[in-house]
């Protein structure tokens, strides 16, 4: 078991993981009632493994996520208003209303957002790390993808250009067991993930995506890695997803007492455990935390919900560069 | 004013690219060593070496998508797709990411990647070959799709694609150009990225075309002079955004409109500018719009068969010369 | 109070059955805690709760369907009152943003050459009705004739008082027919007022040119046969290489011979009217190219398509009346050239060949000339050059 960090910086992991979970709890909410459309994904349950891997990078590395990606964005130092503005559409979302839940984007925080088709976001991230080599820069690309991706010919890909132009990509496998709903075992003649790195040359390892500090640390230990240029580095991540795939979804495919016993291991819940048990939290500052989410939470559906409406005259702004719009 | 070829042009500029702008790379499957597929890339490894010129694995749609990545990250990728045929196999990330990026990001990014590829059949390397599809990707938004026929727009339009463009950039070189020969200027100016250009003045009928079917309109225009029919011929150049203007003007001085379009007829591109014509110039009309396109067939090996499935300048003269004569 | 509600769980989700309700009414509820399931086309799903509190009353039974959004119980939150509260609720209000503006009519292009803009049906129709579309006045975008027009027009209401909107956008209504007669009067008054014309005439004979063509032209297919009016056109041409004065413009005074031999034809337009426009260096064209520009010219002239050129280059023009059964013609000279030829139409009358009397088939050609420019003498010597080409159909 790893160690637990200093007081405060444990705080901040449990206080970002609580961050997803209220935001995300939230938009469940507003979703039953029609304030947000479209598909919603959620993280709930996989909040260690953004949490945790957030934690190595610096504000120079650049993140490419998911659809599922709330929770990077979040982790990544975005602010929650926005987040829910472009969740209710707004045009005072981080994408101006134009991408919803699945497209996240903050070009000030190099988060290159949420990619939509399974795999896509591979080769964006391989060209991202491509960009930073060749300008000399020390940065590194951090790529999250599930395990449904690794079916993809794009991981595949990815993996061996990365590999043989020694590119600084951590490749960041979340595996939940469910490529939407199919299991690992059926859709991956070899579930063990990181194992697939072998083929390329690739430096791997697997840890346990449910606890946060083991994700940190594992991600730290490859980032390092990475960063003194032994190329690239694939990290699978052991996790699980509580929630449905989207919120339609019956789960038709997966025993509830699976999702029971993942409960039993929810990240936050353990965390918070751990830290009461080693006297670094206590009752009263666990409320504390806990209202202060929720405030957090409270005012960024304000923002979402004063938040205006993109004019319609505006439909087709930025589909191109000004001058070359049509 | 000296005489190259179009692959020379473009040669010249993807060097005098890479000579101005350090950020721009060229990428893409044998475009160093072997020296590009059609040669277009031939010395410049030597020249800039495999930092800046590299060979990819054969992984379409990687090594567009990592372009794309490139492009956000900062730098100008050239990304060489050899061929239309095998851009299928990228146009998730040039439809997914590339066309959607700056868009879905509200304005937060731009792609400023080219991606050039040949295109064209009619040179017998049968059905997974021979693919036009320029039309797909001029439909959709947030990609300038362009089309050079002719030396100086090969030259011309890459230089300001990689200099200029802010977005994605797709270029298709029909593969029967490289070889042809034309004279330009020892400077050339990067070219405007807007307008189609009338590359014959014409009075009786337009030729509306792009590419490598450009030079089979020329041939027919001339054939048709000598039966006494003056057409005008309309070059295209830049498929998105189309330039409707040029279009409506040659139409409504010659009144009637034969486009030709190397793509299948049904969802062709010419579809396309017979439905611009109808929704902006019908009344200039004197007739239908016509168009020669590909035969509806996979384009097949023998060589009869393959002209018999193109556009060929004996159709596009009597498409031409039955609409005069039908509709004066 | 809080509502539970049927949850929206996609926007392909239209409604679901209530299956079962885990809690009963005065049940304590927490948030995140399942209700109730529902059955919908995807199969079971749970329905979560988001309010802590209890229980106050459920609204719908098991067993009924229900859109989403439809409350099915009713929570009162912690610490508040028991108490009634309606079951209407505000339907959830989507965005209703300013509409687009309206899209900009295209520019609108009228041909200089007085092109009749008309939709191809509403043309047709005019054919098979009999209507002059030069009398019909468009009521479509810019000034189009549409088939309502037409068929106003058949009918004898004028169109353009049943148009609600102006829709000429500003421009002056297109009366071509009044232009163009405007036009004619314009030029022909000119011409009488300031030319004196004299006039000849002369008979001939059409059987060796007649013959010559019937037998070029079974070499030829249908549409690659040659009329006899580019014989004529011809022979004119080359006529005047020999009378060249009448090859002519008059400008400020005086006369300029050209060096070039272009044939104004006139055409007479089905609308009305009438144009002559130019073919160009007719003496040195071939028959077949002559007759090739001459069809051609035909075509563009009645579809409105003429070139402005084709206006202002003729150096002398040629009328044929023949087709209307007129004989012979005094042409009226059309400024600023200074000649015209005529041609009736071709007739059998008996003929002296070699002291008998046959039928032979004859045209009357007639000359009017500008007496300022030239004297009968030349006039004459023109006409008998056309008659001499007219005898060796082969050299044309």
């Amino acid at each position: 078991m790893t160690t637990l960090p200093g007081r405060d910086h444990a705080r901040t992991l449990l206080r970002q993981m609580l961050r997803i979970r209220r935001f995300e709890e939230k938009s469940a909410e507003l979703y039953t009632k029609g304030k947000i459309r479209g598909f919603l994904h959620l993280y709930i349950g996989e909040e260690a493994v953004a949490v945790g891997a957030m934690q190595a990078l610096t504000s120079e590395d650049a993140v490419v996520a998911t659809y599922r990606e709330h929770g990077h964005a979040l982790a990544r130092g975005m602010a929650m208003g926005p987040l829910m503005a472009e969740l209710y559409g707004k045009a005072n979302g981080c994408s101006r209303g134009r991408g919803g839940s699945m497209h996240f984007y903050d070009a000030g925080r190099r988060f290159y957002g949420g990619y939509a088709i399974v795999g896509e976001g591979l080769p964006v991230a391989v060209g991202l790390a491509l960009a930073d080599q060749m300008q000399k820069r020390s940065a590194i690309t951090a790529c999250f993808f599930g395990d449904g991706a690794v079916a993809e010919g794009e991981f595949h890909e990815s993996l061996n250009l990365a590999a043989l132009w020694k590119l600084p990509v951590l490749f960041l496998c979340e595996n939940n067991l469910y490529a939407m709903g199919t299991a690992l075992h059926r859709h991956q003649s070899q579930i063990d993930i990181a194992h697939k790195a072998e083929a390329y040359g690739i430096a791997n390892t697997a840890v346990d995506g449910m606890d946060v500090l083991a994700v940190k640390e594992a991600t730290r230990r490859a980032v390092e890695f990475i960063r003194v240029g032994g190329g690239p580095f694939l990290l699978e991540t052991r996790t699980y997803r509580f929630r449905a795939h989207s919120m339609y979804d019956p789960e038709l495919y997966r025993a509830k007492e699976e999702v029971e016993a993942w409960k039993q291991r929810d990240p936050i819940v353990t965390f918070t455990a751990r830290l009461q048990k080693e006297g670094q939290l206590d009752e009263t500052d666990l409320k504390k935390m806990e209202a202060a989410v929720d405030a957090e939470v409270a005012e960024a559906v304000a923002f979402a919900e004063a938040g205006p409406w993109e004019p319609v005259e505006d439909l087709t702004k930025d589909v191109t560069s000004p001058r070359a719009e049509e | 004013m000296k005489k190259i070829t179009y692959r020379e042009a473009i040669r010249e500029a993807l060097r005098e690219a890479m000579q101005k702008d350090r950020r721009v790379f060229l990428m893409g499957e044998d475009v160093g060593r072997y020296g590009g597929a059609y040669a277009c890339s031939k010395g410049l490894l030597e020249e800039f070496g495999p930092e800046r010129v590299r060979d990819t694995p054969l992984s379409e749609g990687t090594f567009v998508g990592a372009g794309i990545g490139a492009a956000l990250g900062g730098m100008r990728p050239i990304v060489e797709v050899m061929t239309v045929n095998f851009s299928l196999l990228a146009l998730d990330q040039i439809v997914n990411n590339a066309a959607t990026l700056r868009h879905m990001s509200g304005g937060q990014f731009s792609v400023p990647l080219v991606i050039r590829m040949a295109t064209g059949a009619g040179r017998q390397v049968a059905a997974q070959h021979s693919h036009s599809l320029e039309g797909w990707y001029a439909h959709v938004p947030g990609i300038r799709v362009l089309a050079p026929a002719t030396v100086t727009d090969a030259k011309g339009m890459l230089l300001s694609a990689a200099f200029r463009e802010p977005d994605p950039v797709i270029i298709f070189e029909h593969a029967f150009l490289y070889p042809l020969e034309g004279e330009i200027d020892e400077t050339i100016d990067p070219v405007d990225l807007e307008k189609a250009a009338v590359r014959r003045q014409g009075s009786d009928i337009t030729l509306i075309t792009y590419g490598g079917s450009l030079w089979k309109c020329i041939e027919a225009a001339d054939r048709l002079a000598s039966i006494g029919i003056d057409a005008e011929v309309l070059d295209l150049r830049v498929l998105r955004p189309l330039d409707t203007e040029t279009i409506f003007a040659s139409v409504a001085k010659t009144h009637r409109a034969v486009i030709v379009d190397e793509m299948w007829r049904t969802g062709s591109f010419a579809a396309e500018i017979s439905a611009r014509i109808m929704e902006g110039a019908f009344y200039d009309l004197d007739g239908p719009v016509a168009r020669v396109c590909s035969a509806e067939v996979p384009i097949p090996y023998a060589k009869h068969l393959e002209e018999a499935a193109l556009p060929q300048v004996d159709t596009i003269v009597k498409t031409a010369q039955e609409m005069v004569q039908s509709h004066g | 109070m809080a509502e539970f509600l049927m949850p929206i769980l996609g926007a392909d989700m239209r409604s679901a059955t209530l299956v079962e309700w885990k809690k009963k009414p005065g049940d304590p509820v927490e948030k995140g805690e399942i209700l109730a399931e529902v059955e919908t086309d995807k199969g079971v799903i749970e329905v979560e709760n988001f309010t802590d509190g209890v229980l106050e009353k459920i609204l719908v039974e098991t067993g009924t369907e229900v859109p989403v959004g439809t409350p099915l119980a009713i929570i009162r939150e912690e610490g508040a009152p028991a108490a009634p509260i309606s079951t209407e609720i505000p339907r959830p209000v989507p965005p209703r943003p300013k509409t687009i503006s309206p899209v900009i009519p295209p520019t609108i292009r009228l041909s200089e050459t007085g092109r009749i803009r008309i939709s191809p049906l509403a043309r047709k129709r005019a054919e098979s009705l009999g209507v002059d579309l030069m009398k019909v006045k468009g009521s479509g975008p810019g000034g189009a004739i549409t088939r309502e027009d037409v068929e106003q027009a058949a009918a004898g209401k004028p169109a353009v008082e049943k148009a609600p909107v102006d829709r000429t956008f500003g421009l002056p209504p297109l009366d071509r027919t009044a232009r163009m007669r405007h036009a004619i009067a314009a030029a022909m008054a000119r011409s009488k007022r300031e030319i004196p014309h004299y006039y000849l005439q002369t008979t001939v004979d059409l059987h060796r040119a007649m013959t010559w063509l019937a037998e070029e032209n079974q070499k030829r297919s249908v549409p690659d046969r040659l009329l006899y009016g580019v014989l004529l056109i011809k022979a004119v041409a080359l006529a005047l290489r020999e009378v060249p004065e009448l090859n002519a413009v008059w400008k400020e005074g005086k006369v300029v011979q050209s060096e070039a031999i272009h044939v104004g034809v006139a055409i007479s337009l089905r609308q009305g009217g009438l144009v002559a426009p130019a073919l160009h260096n007719a003496d040195r064209l071939d028959l077949d190219t002559l007759m090739r520009q001459f069809r051609d010219l035909v075509q563009r002239a009645r579809s409105g398509s003429l070139r402005s050129s084709e206006f202002s280059d003729p150096t002398i023009t040629i009328t044929s009346l023949g087709e209307q059964g007129v004989e012979g013609i005094y042409p009226i000279i059309y400024p600023p050239q200074v000649a015209i030829v005529g041609f009736g139409k071709i007739v059998e009358r008996p003929w002296v060949v070699e002291g008998k009397v046959i039928p032979r088939r004859v045209i009357t050609v007639s000359l009017a000339g500008d007496h300022r420019v030239t004297d009968g003498h030349r006039g004459g010597l023109f006409l008998s050059a056309v008659d001499r080409l007219l005898q060796e159909p082969r050299r044309l």
